[in-house]
């Protein structure tokens, strides 16, 4: 598991009062966490302010809506974090 | 401030794109139905208008940082804090600041005073999205407009 994933881990549990040991790199952030899209903006806070990054969710819903894009992609916890790792190195280069 | 229109602003005293941050003033009016109730014989300016104050405050400053091109609608609020009671005739100040402004949502920081007295403070979430219709747009234009939002200057 990376560095990246036990953050989100972390911010998943601390934000949504969700077992640590129930948040998966497999697992669907909303399908299997049942995290709403309010309980979302929370994580996507304590994330952009934990990595120094703003995840792009505007972008990620509409390639969701134009089916370009499924949710897996952006809502799976290890895509999340290698999304991360790729918003990081996109700030650093 | 007009209870009755939830126009809760008087006006906007400063506004500063740079360092993201909103000074507002309000009255709050001598009479209204809400302190028949609120309380008899003991009119007391409720906790959720004085939130209502701050959320309107920092929503000016998110829909003049992205240029009116965007509405902030109230999400969520965290560690509101209302710390002694506000009554008719009190003149107050709202200072906010936007802390974070994420991919479709912001987050601001804001506190009111009457005087220097703090009267409360909050941290508030808007999820930031289209506007719903042009004469919704228009609509809010105008209202800013009446508050002195420099929109002109703002609207891209």
């Amino acid at each position: 598991m990376s560095a990246t994933f036990d953050k989100v881990a972390d911010i998943i549990a601390e934000t949504c009062d969700i077992p640590r040991e129930n948040i998966k790199p497999e697992s669907h952030a909303i399908n299997d966490l049942e995290i709403d899209s309010l309980d979302f903006l929370d994580i996507a806070f304590a994330i952009d302010k934990t990595f120094g990054i703003k995840l792009p969710l505007e972008q990620w819903t509409q390639e969701v809506n134009d089916g370009k894009a499924t949710t897996d992609q952006y809502f799976v916890l290890q895509n999340l974090s290698d999304q991360i790792d790729k918003l990081i190195a996109a700030k650093g280069a | 401030m007009r209870f009755e229109y939830f126009q809760m602003i008087d006006r906007i005293v400063a506004l500063d794109l740079g360092t993201r941050t909103v000074r507002s003033v309000c009255s709050v009016p001598q009479e209204s139905t809400i302190f028949e109730g609120h309380f008899p014989s003991y009119p007391l300016m409720p906790g959720v208008l004085l939130l209502e104050c701050m959320a309107q405050t920092c929503g000016w400053l998110v829909t003049s940082l992205n240029g009116f091109t965007a509405m902030p609608f109230l999400a969520g609020v965290k560690e509101a804090k209302f710390r002694t009671a506000v009554h008719p005739g009190d003149h107050l100040e709202f200072e906010g600041k936007v802390v974070h402004e994420g991919s479709g949502y912001a987050v601001a920081e804001c506190r009111g005073r009457r005087q220097e007295q703090a009267v409360c403070d909050a941290q508030i979430t808007f999820r930031v999205m289209s506007f719903p219709s042009p004469e919704f747009r228009k609509a809010l234009v105008e209202w800013a407009e009446r508050i002195e939002v420099p929109v002109k200057a703002l609207i891209k």
